[in-house]
């Protein structure tokens, strides 16, 4: 556990908390460094502990050993994260709305899909004072027993789901508490929770400190209330803010988190605008997510020893078998065979005798064993992606469309001359279409959201593992409608439904998709770019352990598992896509040769006139009836390929030439 | 004149009816043009001209393909017969601008070029058998005349022996409505391939002392100078000799003049002079007429390709044209006209042509 945490923390992290969590790693501290205790530990690498910095001889010696002993003391968890709080995400103003949202509602979603409830969150943003906001998210969850709240909500690192390994959206246990942490540090307020756990029960309304020496919560006010909601909880916390700067960022994760999540209906109360709801698209919740013990694959020799030490099993035999997922007997044999320890010895022998642990380390790696079972995963699926993409682009297209009519609405009331038609012309147009599209016929895998024809498709591939650890690729895109067609496509990545917003460079998934030739898939791509065209590209990895490469979980790790299976399942929706394109280029292809001839007709109907003095109209109609007749099909493809290519020059030009 | 404009009018009124027919009777329209290539031409031994063979392409509308020229054509035939009714003439490419426009809203024109309309014209020309000059088109004049004849062109007399240094101007329609021959002294007529040896002679009063017309196309002569050629040659009993480089171009040119092109197949029967006379330069007369080796040019591989094909042609059969092609190709070199003032600067005048009319040096 220790060791995985270790793993999986910013090194600053795991080494500044040593002293109180970390027991494995408490005996090795001794004299740490003196001064600015904060920064050095942030420094030093752990296992050899440095040696006070004495290594050039001749300056005096200011301080003596015991001096400085005098000094040394313990830090808070608490207070660690006070002065680094942008390992959390609230290094600034304008990112600090976000950071809390999206800790209280990954803690929403979470709650209510372990409890089975189809989530019904909805965030509110409050003007509390110049540069003061108050955030408020409300779920219908299964509330939180009164003796929890406290202390889920004001002391950092504690929570449910650090231990084990279950698909989740949080992890750590810091996010909430942290949000309630940059709070109280920025506005002194505390944070105030309102939990109701079932019918009939009173709701527990607490106000909620944080002393941050301790880390532990100090509790301001305890209340019971009555609500009118079955359960649920209410997160409120008053910080100090940017959001005019941040905005744009809060309503991407809330727009995504609900494209990710369309088993959530997702209401977004702004100040100063109309609030957005973001409906729910699917009536089942998704699948629960089982937990599963580590795979012995994923295992590193730390943890293998903590294991060991923890175990309750008697002997070696029996810790692996127990504590690790798909060791039967046979394959426990197998690896202590080749590990050369005999299975009844006691796991704590193994454990303090470092070469034995690293044999039955190595033994582990080289023992071939079945592959961690993937009910520990919980996948959106193609359809409910399809449907997410679908309810995503109808919400952001029609806000967009709603501000282009207001603009148009104004103009054409206020506007004059020229400008003032123009817009009344493009109004009717936009009802027109909108009107129309309904009726059109759609092509398969083709939507029509918002007046707009996109072709929608998605892909979920089978689990895979990587370093023991089972994930899942799933992908999926939308493509045409007003989307711009010559920037690059937008890319949204999710890990265990949770939007990534930030670092996009730098994520394992960006690679993946760079490195797929979309060029094969009727999309243009600049060397070493996302390809560019009309599309959203959505990729979501599903794991019970997402291999983020920081703390602040926005970039995937370039596994080279997790980025293969991301082009097999883009390669197969770009096959999709270009079928579709191809299909769709022909039938405008169609449109345009009709259109064609009716251009030419009104030409030869002015000539016929001059020629003979027939009627045009007449001609345009005689005409016109054939052309329908033609058009109508008859003519193969081939014949239609040659089309608006350009004339060409006729090959006896040399010819022509010489006749002068 | 105007029965010959109503004709003409006739027959592109005919194009438009009988398209509209085909529409009213439900049919894909589609206009029948005579194919211009190589495989639609022959040799007619008989009357020894390039003649078209009985090829027609059909040209229908609703093929996208072909949509546009079916439409060009009908642009450029409604521009002719408003050209015709008010009696007036005028260039191709002034044709291309009459007829140029944008098609409905679209960034696409009638035609983009020229390079487009003027196929199109001569497509015009022989679906509806017409002659360029009937639909009153004409292009820009190229090729000059000087010698003992005068004509009446448009109702002027044109004295032809008192042209200075630049010699008569060859419109390019030549008809009889156009030009008359009145009082002729010539005994022959001299077609030069290059206006700057033409000039030569013409500075040199060659036509004077020899009794001759003397006329240059500028390189491949145009349609007026040919037509010219041939009138006088059918109407003048003239005969024609032909001054090229010798060169596999020169030949070519020679034998464009005698038996038409297959481009203007069409027209060969009004613009080839099949008894025309080839009279230099020959192969042979580097060692006739001693010219020295260094005023030589090698021949290029695209030379000696086209000298190889020459030797296929129908109409270079004879014995003598094999004997002069293949002889060409064995030296490997050609001579330009030019060469020959390596000799001295009217050695052409002085030596050359008169020893070549004399010793009857020339083929047919």
């Amino acid at each position: 556990m220790a060791a995985k945490a270790l793993k999986n923390k910013v090194k600053p992290v795991a080494k500044a908390k040593p002293a109180k969590q970390l027991s494995l790693l408490s005996a090795e501290r001794s004299a740490p460094p003196p001064k600015s205790v904060k920064l050095k530990a942030v420094e030093a690498p752990p296992p050899p502990p440095p040696e006070p910095e004495s290594a050039p001889e001749p300056p005096k010696r200011r301080a003596t050993a015991e001096q400085m002993a005098s000094k040394q003391r313990e830090i808070s968890i608490s207070e660690f994260f006070t002065k680094n709080r942008h390992l959390l995400g609230f290094d600034s103003p304008s990112k600090a709305l976000l950071t809390a949202v999206k800790e209280a509602v990954d803690n929403s979603l979470d709650a209510c899909e372990e409890a089975g409830i189809l989530p019904d969150v909805t965030v509110e943003i409050k003007e509390a004072g110049p540069d003061r906001f108050v955030m408020a998210v409300e779920d219908n969850g299964p509330g939180i027993v009164k003796a929890q709240i406290p202390k889920i909500f004001g002391k950092l690192l504690y929570g449910s789901k650090f231990h084990r390994l279950k698909q989740s959206r949080g992890q750590q246990g810091i996010g909430i508490s942290a949000a309630a942490m940059y709070g109280q540090l920025t506005t002194g307020k505390p944070i105030v929770v309102t939990s109701k756990t079932g019918k009939g029960r009173a709701a527990h309304h607490f106000e909620i400190q944080i002393d941050t020496r301790k880390n532990a919560p100090v509790v301001a006010k305890d209340d019971e209330l009555e609500i009118p909601k079955d359960h649920g909880t209410r997160v409120e916390i008053e910080m100090e803010a940017d959001y005019r700067n941040g905005k744009r960022w809060l309503l991407r994760y809330l727009e995504q988190t609900a494209l990710a999540n369309p088993h959530c209906r997702l209401e977004y109360r702004r100040p100063d605008e109309e609030a957005l709801v973001f409906p729910r698209v699917a009536e089942t919740p998704p699948r629960e997510a089982v937990e599963i013990k580590p795979h012995p694959h994923g295992v590193e020799l730390g943890q293998l020893i903590l294991k060991l030490k923890e175990t309750s099993a008697r002997d070696v035999r029996g810790c692996l078998m127990h504590e690790f997922s798909r060791v039967s007997p046979t394959v426990a044999a197998e690896i202590l065979k080749a590990a050369r320890i005999h299975g009844g010895t006691k796991p704590k022998v193994v454990a303090n005798d470092v070469k034995m642990a690293e044999a039955l380390h190595r033994a582990i790696q080289a023992t071939k064993i079945m592959s961690p079972p993937t009910n520990c995963l919980s996948p959106i699926g193609e359809e409910l992606i399809h449907k997410g993409l679908v309810s995503f682009l109808a919400v952001t297209q029609e806000l967009a469309q709603a501000e282009e009519q207001e603009q148009l609405e104004l103009q054409a009331q206020a506007g004059r001359g020229k400008r003032k038609e123009e817009a009344a012309k493009r109004l009717e147009e936009i009802k027109q279409r909108l009107t129309q599209s309904a009726q059109e016929p759609k092509e398969e895998g083709e939507e029509i959201v918002a007046g707009h024809k996109f072709f929608i498709t998605s892909v979920t591939r089978p689990p895979r593992v990587y370093r023991g650890n089972p994930f899942q690729i799933e992908v999926g895109l939308a493509y045409g409608g007003p989307l711009p067609g010559d920037r690059p496509v937008e890319l949204y990545r999710f890990a265990n439904r949770v939007p990534l917003l930030f670092q996009r460079g730098a994520c394992g998934v960006t690679e993946a998709v760079l490195r797929t030739d979309w060029r094969n898939y009727e999309l243009s791509q600049p060397k070493g770019s996302l390809p560019v065209g009309p599309m959203i590209l959505f990729v979501h990895i599903a794991s019970v352990w997402v291999p983020f490469t920081s703390e602040s979980k926005e970039a995937v790790a370039h596994y080279p598992e997790i980025l293969g299976e991301i082009r097999l399942a883009a390669q197969e929706c770009g096959r999709r896509l270009a079928a579709f394109v191809r299909r769709r280029k022909s039938a405008e292809y169609e449109l345009q040769r009709r259109s064609i001839f009716e251009l030419y007709i009104d030409e030869i109907a002015g000539s016929m006139k001059k020629l003979i003095g027939v009627d045009p109209a007449r001609v345009k109609q005689d005409f016109g009836k054939l052309a329908n007749k033609i058009t109508g099909g008859g003519m193969t493809d081939a014949v239609l390929k040659q089309a608006s290519e350009k004339i060409a020059k006729r090959p006896r030009t040399a010819e022509r030439e010489m006749e002068g | 004149m105007a029965k010959r404009a109503g004709k003409t009018i006739h027959k592109l009124e005919g194009m438009a009816k009988d398209t509209l027919q085909m529409v009213k009777a439900g049919k894909s329209p589609y206009l029948q043009v005579p194919t211009r290539t190589l495989a639609n031409v022959r040799f007619n031994e008989k009357s020894r001209l390039i003649e078209l063979k009985g090829d027609r392409q059909k040209r229908f509308f609703f093929n996208v393909g072909q949509a546009k020229k079916f439409m060009q054509t009908f642009l450029v035939a409604d521009a002719c017969k408003e050209l015709i009714e008010s009696g007036k003439t005028t260039s191709i490419r002034d044709l291309y601008y009459m007829t140029k426009h944008t098609l409905g809203e679209t960034r696409q024109n009638t035609f983009e070029e020229q390079d487009e309309s003027d196929p199109i014209i001569e497509d015009l020309e022989v679906t509806i058998d017409a002659l360029r000059e009937e639909l009153h088109l004409f292009a820009s004049n190229k090729g000059s005349m000087v010698g003992e004849i005068t004509i009446v062109d448009d109702g002027n007399v044109i004295d032809c022996r008192r042209m200075g240094s630049g010699g008569w101007s060859v419109p390019s329609i030549v008809e009889d409505e156009i030009i008359q021959f009145r009082k002729c002294d010539a005994k022959f007529v001299l077609l030069v391939e290059k206006d700057a040896v033409w000039r030569r002679l013409n500075e040199d009063k060659f036509w004077k002392r020899h009794k001759c017309i003397m006329l240059h196309g500028q390189g491949q002569p145009p349609r007026g100078v040919r037509r010219l050629c041939r009138r006088m040659t059918q109407e003048l009993k003239l005969p024609l000799y032909v001054l090229v480089d010798n060169d596999p171009w020169g030949f070519y040119i020679y034998s464009v003049v005698k038996q038409g092109s297959i481009n203007l197949a069409y027209e060969s029967m009004r613009m080839a002079v099949p008894d025309a006379r080839f009279i230099g330069l020959s192969s042979f007369d580097k060692e006739k007429y001693s010219i020295p080796d260094n005023v030589i040019i090698r021949m290029r591989d695209e030379d000696n390709s086209r000298a190889k094909q020459m030797l296929g042609y129908p109409w270079f059969q004879r014995k003598e044209w094999q004997r002069e092609i293949t002889q060409m190709i064995k030296t490997g070199v050609k001579l330009e006209l030019e060469a020959l003032s390596r000799r001295g600067i009217s050695f052409i005048t002085e030596e050359y042509l008169p020893r070549k009319l004399r010793d009857r040096d020339w083929l047919a």
